[in-house]
C-alpha cells in the first residue's frame, strides 16, 4: 500500500476530487495548509509598511491506495492540479506499512 | 427655556457618540493579532465604565463647574454626583404646572452632562490604540483613570467651559485665547495623541517590533469600525452645536465631505506610493479626515472642509511612517493619526476660517490675516505639551507602583490569555467538539475537590 500526499492550490481541490472519483478513489483526506516552495511568498503593505507573506495557503489531499492504484493516483492528481504556473505543488508517495478500518477491524487492503 | 427639538436631537447625539467607543474597539480589535483581540477591545469597552463613572463623581465638575482659577480648572465639588443638575421637584404631573429644571442652553443640563459623558470617554478609549499587545489590564484602568481626572478633565474646562454657560466663569483657550475648537481637536484628539506617544515610550516596543510582521487580523472588523466611528462622528461634531439648528447642518455637511475626501486623500496616497489602493487605508482616510474636521466643522464651508480633510488625509497617510523613523511603537497609530489629524484641523483653521461659516472668523486665506492662526497655534501646543508632559509622569508613577507590562513570555503566548484566560476566536473543532481537553463547568473552589475532571460531554 502507498500513501499518496499531495500539496496542491486551494483553488483545484474540487478538481483533483473529481479525479479522485472517476480512477475509483473512495475516501481521502483533506487538509488546509501553509508553505512555500520556489513560488516564495508575497508581499502585503499595511499603512505604507510591506511585510512579507512567505507561507502561502495551500490544500494537503492525502489518499492511501493499494500499489496498482498509486501510480494512476498520482497521474490524476497531477493532471487535474496543473495550471503551468509556479506554485501548482508538488506529489510524493511514500510506503504504508498497515492500514486498520477502526470500525470492524480490517487490515491491510480490506482496510482502503 | 427649554426647547424639546434641541433636547431630542442631543439626546439622540449623546447616543451617537456612545456608539463611537464600540466603534473603536472593533477599529482597533481588527488591527491587532487574533491573540490580542480582546484586550484591544477591552481597553475601549472599559473606557465605558471606567469613565462613565468618574465623569458622573466628579468629571463634569471639573471640566465644566465654575472656574477655580485661571481657567485651568472647574470645582471639582460643583456638580458631584450631577447633584443639583436634576431639579429638586423634577417629576412633572399631568396637567401640573411647569417644572423648573436646571437647562444649558435650551436643553436640561443632564442631556449636557451626558453628551459631553462620552467625549470624555472616548478620548481615554483612543489612547489604547498605542499600547496594544502588552500592557496589563489593570495598570491600563489605573492610568485611564489618572489620566481623564488630571488631564482630560481639566482640559476640556479649557476648551468647551465657555463663560456663562454651564458655570459663570470657564476655560483660558475658550473664552481668553478664543482658540476655535468646535468638537474637540485639542481637548479630544492633540490630547489623546500626545498621552499616546507618552504612554507608549514609558511601555517601550513590543517584542519583535518592528522586524517581526503584526499584521491586522481582521480588516473586516476594522471597516465595520471605522463605520460605526463615522456614523457616530455626527453626534460628536453636529452634536457640538448643542441644539437642533443651522449650526448643526453645516458642521454635518462637513462631517460627511471632509471625512470623504480625507479617505480619498489616504487612498490616493498609497495608490502613489505603494502601488495599491487598501482597505486600511480607506478606514484610517476616514478616521483621519474626521479627526481634522472635528475642530474646524463650524469654522469652514463645504468646500473648504473638503481642503482640510483632503490635506488630513495625505499628511496622516505620511504620517503613519514616523514611528518606523523614530523607533517608537505606537502600534496602531494614535499618534499618525490623531495626534497629527488633530493638528492639521485645529491649524487650518487659522487659513481656511471664512466669516460665512458658524463661528465667523476670517482665516489668512479669507483675508483675516494671522491673528487667528496664532490663537489656534497657541491652543493646540498648549494642549500637546500639557497632555505629553503630565501623561509621561503618570506613566511612570503607574510604572513604578504596579508595573505597565506583561512578561516576554506572556507576550508571547498572547495577551488576551494572559489577562482575561479568554480567546477571541475558537474555530477548532477539536476543541469546541469535546474532541480535545477537558472542562469543569464549576466554580474553581468547588473544582479543588473534584479531582476526576469531567470531559466536556464524552462521559457515555
Amino acid at each position: 500500500m502507498k500513501l499518496v500526499t499531495a500539496i496542491v492550490k486551494p483553488f483545484v481541490l474540487e478538481d483533483v476530487k473529481g479525479a479522485l472519483e472517476q480512477i475509483g478513489v473512495l475516501g481521502m483526506t483533506v487538509s488546509e495548509v501553509q508553505g512555500y516552495g520556489r513560488q516564495k511568498g508575497h508581499t502585503e503593505v499595511y499603512r505604507g509598511a510591506e511585510y512579507s507573506v512567505d507561507f502561502v495557503p495551500k490544500v494537503r489531499v492525502e489518499v492511501v491506495a493499494d500499489d496498482t492504484l498509486a501510480d494512476k493516483v498520482v497521474d490524476a492528481v497531477v493532471e487535474a492540479a496543473r495550471t503551468g504556473k509556479i506554485g501548482d505543488g508538488k506529489v510524493w508517495v511514500t510506503p504504508v506499512e498497515t492500514v486498520v478500518r477502526v470500525r470492524t477491524g480490517e487490515r491491510g487492503n480490506d482496510a482502503i | 427655556m427649554l426647547d424639546t427639538g434641541d433636547t431630542a436631537w442631543m439626546l439622540a447625539s449623546s447616543a451617537l457618540v456612545l456608539l463611537m467607543t464600540p466603534g473603536l474597539a472593533l477599529f482597533y480589535g481588527g488591527m491587532v493579532r487574533s491573540k490580542s483581540v480582546l484586550n484591544m477591545m477591552m481597553m475601549s469597552i472599559s473606557a465605558l465604565g471606567l469613565v462613565g463613572v468618574l465623569w458622573v463623581l466628579y468629571g463634569y465638575s471639573v471640566a465644566f463647574g465654575n472656574d477655580v482659577g485661571g481657567g485651568l480648572l472647574g470645582n471639582p465639588g460643583e456638580f458631584a454626583g450631577l447633584e443639583g443638575l436634576f431639579g429638586g421637584t423634577y417629576l412633572a404631573t399631568d396637567g401640573g404646572p411647569p417644572v423648573d429644571i436646571p437647562l444649558v442652553g435650551t436643553i436640561p443640563a443632564t442631556v449636557f452632562a451626558a453628551f459631553q459623558a462620552m467625549f470624555a470617554i472616548i478620548t481615554v478609549a483612543l489612547i489604547s490604540g498605542a499600547v496594544a499587545d502588552r500592557m496589563r489590564f489593570g495598570p491600563w484602568l489605573l492610568f485611564a483613570g489618572l489620566w481623564a481626572t488630571v488631564v482630560y478633565f481639566p482640559v476640556a474646562h479649557w476648551v468647551f467651559s465657555f463663560d456663562g454657560v454651564t458655570a459663570e466663569t470657564g476655560g483660558w483657550i475658550a473664552n481668553q485665547l478664543k482658540a476655535i475648537d468646535f468638537a474637540g481637536g485639542t481637548a479630544v484628539h492633540i490630547n489623546a495623541g500626545a498621552a499616546a506617544l507618552a504612554l507608549a515610550l514609558v511601555l517601550g516596543k513590543r517584542r519583535g517590533w518592528p522586524r517581526e510582521p503584526m499584521r491586522p487580523h481582521n480588516l473586516t472588523l476594522v471597516m465595520l469600525g471605522a463605520g460605526l466611528l463615522w456614523f457616530g462622528w455626527f453626534g460628536f461634531n453636529a452634536g457640538s452645536a448643542v441644539a437642533s439648528n443651522g449650526v448643526a447642518g453645516i458642521t454635518f455637511v462637513n462631517t460627511l465631505v471632509a471625512t470623504s475626501a480625507g479617505m480619498l486623500a489616504w487612498l490616493l496616497v498609497e495608490r502613489v506610493r505603494d502601488g495599491k489602493p487598501t482597505s486600511l487605508g480607506a478606514a484610517s482616510g476616514v478616521v483621519a479626515g474626521l479627526v481634522a474636521i472635528t475642530p474646524a466643522c463650524s469654522a469652514v464651508s463645504p468646500l473648504g472642509a473638503i481642503a482640510v480633510g483632503a490635506i488630513a488625509g495625505v499628511l496622516c497617510a505620511l504620517a503613519v511612517g514616523l514611528k518606523f523613523r523614530f523607533g517608537y511603537d505606537d502600534s496602531l497609530d494614535v499618534v499618525g493619526v490623531h495626534l497629527v489629524g488633530g493638528l492639521v484641523g485645529t491649524l487650518l483653521i487659522g487659513f481656511f476660517a471664512t466669516s460665512s461659516a458658524p463661528a465667523a472668523v476670517d482665516g489668512l486665506l479669507y483675508g483675516g490675516g494671522f491673528d487667528q492662526l496664532w490663537r489656534q497655534a497657541v491652543g493646540a501646543g498648549a494642549v500637546l505639551l500639557f497632555s505629553f508632559v503630565v501623561s509621561l509622569v503618570l506613566a511612570f508613577i503607574v510604572k513604578a507602583v504596579v508595573g505597565v507590562r506583561v512578561t516576554d513570555e506572556q507576550e508571547a503566548t498572547g495577551i488576551d490569555e494572559v489577562e482575561h484566560a479568554e480567546s477571541g476566536y475558537d474555530f477548532s473543532s477539536l476543541r469546541g467538539g469535546g474532541g480535545l481537553g477537558t472542562s469543569s463547568p464549576r466554580p474553581p473552589a468547588a473544582r479543588v475537590e473534584q479531582q476526576v475532571p469531567a470531559t466536556a460531554g464524552k462521559e457515555s
